[in-house]
């Protein structure tokens, strides 16, 4: 264990009866009402829900890119938000975007060691030791020197997530991080995630819709409800880490995804209905 | 919106990936269709040339100078009307040109990319100066001619002046979109990964708008060598754009068929230039493969 420590360093996340209310020209759409969950530290979170019931907002104003309306969020006890404060934007709450965001006109090695050299946190020479180490823990010895627009969409996420871990961040925000990768690539890549994060157990706030991806990779699956987004169900994932691509056909799993996807069912078709009649 | 153009395959300065060795560009070169096509239409050209000014002696074409006249007098130790490969006239009149472009071209350069980042950057000074450029900017150099000679001390500057401004707006204006042609996701990742104000401006706005300044540079280029030649007619005493009216004048057409092809071969070497510069500060670019 040398490249980042194995103690969480805290990253407990408390969110307390948040809401978000987006008022163009003073429409009022609800996007988050009265949500409240906790993650507690080194847990690894996943938010459930259909397209467009506030996930990526949540993930938003943890990360410091939006405010809440009303309630609070609490990182390791302290607030982080409120209708008052928005945090700015740190490398404690590192995001890895939806449609990945390495410098495409920067190498992998620099994209990778960028976070803690721009913090002054380490040296170069410090930092490109613990790059090298972690990319050769998810199987990308060697490709230092290229640039991102060289590697597959696979390579590119996990690197992406390396860059994120390399700053031992509080908590790691993953916005439906594998959307874009085929089937095949995303259990690979799933599989690297659950590695790293049974090497380093940071916390995790994982968006997905995708029911079997979440429950392969949480503790805690939170099911959240179409617009205006609510926390449905909380379920507790108890498959015990770690976790192979073999979980996916056991008994357990299937149970959990079974109730996961039931939960979600609903809501799904209620999303659908209000799309209909938005057309309608 | 424009899009910025991937240097064109088999072309004859595209960047090939580098490590190929020298030979091997060579024989790549060599091989493409390109380069014989390229040879068979300048030859074309030129034997059209020939057959219509000194063979046929075709209507109007005539009056013009014959393309065996004018090679002769290009190449010849002594020519007729004193400009040709041999005479340091001729290279003075390049290097006052050269000198005039590449000074104009290297200030609007510095200043068009400085402004245009910080129009891109800081919405304060975009809605300060965008009003002024959008104002500015449609006035043709031409138009500027008696300004720049009223303002300007000397013979020298008011052309490097009039050179410069042809090149400023447009540099500015490409900068201002490549800016603005960043994916916001960057910046948001900048941030999240604790990238002072600086790190951002340095490592994600300058590099991002890279590529749309690079086309703003060739267009910059292209309108130098334009607005030199007409600000050398105006007011020059030396340079090819004085050159090519001053052998008008004396009816040495011969001359200014020299002079016409130096400006088209000095233009096309600048542009390839800044393709040059553009490849080797753009290898992401060229390395780029179809991905998710």
């Amino acid at each position: 264990m040398t490249a980042v420590s194995a103690s969480p360093k805290g990253g407990a996340l408390s969110i307390r009866n948040v809401a978000k209310i987006y008022d163009p020209d003073g429409a009022g759409v609800v996007a988050l009402d009265d949500i409240s969950f906790d993650v507690g530290a080194g847990e690894f979170c996943v938010i459930v829900g259909p397209s467009g019931c506030g996930k990526t907002t949540l993930l938003n104003a943890v990360a410091g890119f939006d405010t809440v309306t009303s309630g609070e969020i609490l990182l390791d006890g302290a607030l982080l938000s409120s209708p008052a404060r928005r945090p700015a934007p740190g490398a404690d709450r590192i995001v890895v975007f939806q449609n990945g965001s390495l410098f495409p006109w920067k190498t992998v090695l620099w994209n990778v060691i960028c976070g803690p050299v721009q913090q002054g946190r380490m040296t170069r020479a410090n930092a490109i030791r613990h790059a090298r180490d972690l990319l050769g823990r998810v199987g990308l010895a060697g490709i230092e020197d290229q640039y991102p627009g060289e590697l597959s969409g696979g390579m590119k996420r996990r690197v992406e997530i390396v860059r994120a871990l390399i700053n031992e961040p509080r908590i790691l925000l993953l916005d439906e991080p594998f959307r874009a990768l085929d089937a095949l690539t995303k259990s690979v890549v799933q599989e690297y995630l659950l590695e790293l994060y049974d090497l380093v157990p940071k916390t995790v706030f994982f968006i997905t819709h995708d029911v079997e991806e979440a429950v392969f990779l949480a503790d805690k699956v939170i099911v959240m409800t179409t617009r205006p987004g609510r926390v449905l169900k909380i379920i507790d994932v108890d498959i015990a880490r770690p976790r192979s691509v073999h979980v996916l056909t056991s008994d357990r799993f299937l149970q959990i995804e079974n109730d996961v996807r039931t939960a979600i069912h609903g809501e799904a078709q209620k999303a659908f209905e209000a799309g209909e009649r938005e057309f309608a | 919106m424009i899009q910025p153009i991937a240097p064109a395959r088999g072309s004859l300065d595209a960047a090939l990936p580098s490590g190929v060795p020298w030979w091997m560009r060579a024989r790549r070169v060599l091989r493409s269709r390109r380069l014989y096509l390229a040879i068979l239409g300048v030859g074309t050209f030129f034997l059209r040339w020939y057959m219509l000014v000194d063979v046929l002696r075709f209507w109007r074409f005539r009056e013009l100078p014959g393309f065996v006249a004018s090679i002769r007098e290009w190449v010849s130790p002594n020519p007729v009307y004193g400009i040709s490969l041999f005479t340091s006239d001729y290279y003075l009149h390049i290097w006052s040109s050269l000198y005039r472009v590449y000074s104009a071209f290297a200030l609007a350069t510095l200043l068009g990319i400085t402004i245009g980042i910080l129009m891109g950057w800081r919405r304060v000074f975009y809605g300060l100066t965008f009003p002024i450029l959008e104002l500015f900017r449609p006035i043709p150099v031409l138009a500027w001619i008696p300004l720049a000679i009223i303002l300007l001390p000397g013979r020298e500057l008011p052309i490097i002046g009039l050179t410069f401004l042809a090149a400023f707006f447009v540099t500015i204006l490409n900068t201002l979109l490549g800016v603005r042609s960043i994916d916001p996701v960057y910046f948001r990742a900048a941030r999240s990964l604790g990238f002072s104000e600086l790190g951002i401006l340095v490592h994600v706005i300058l590099p991002g708008a890279l590529p749309y300044i690079f086309v703003g540079l060739q267009i910059a280029m292209g309108a130098c060598w334009f607005s030199l030649v007409a600000s050398e007619i105006a007011s020059g005493q030396a340079g090819l754009g004085y050159e090519v009216w001053q052998a008008y004048y004396y009816v040495q057409f011969e001359t200014m068929v020299i002079i016409m092809a130096t400006l088209g071969f000095l233009g096309y070497v600048s542009s390839a230039l800044v393709r040059l510069v553009a490849h080797r500060l753009m290898r992401w670019r060229s390395s780029v493969i179809a991905s998710v």
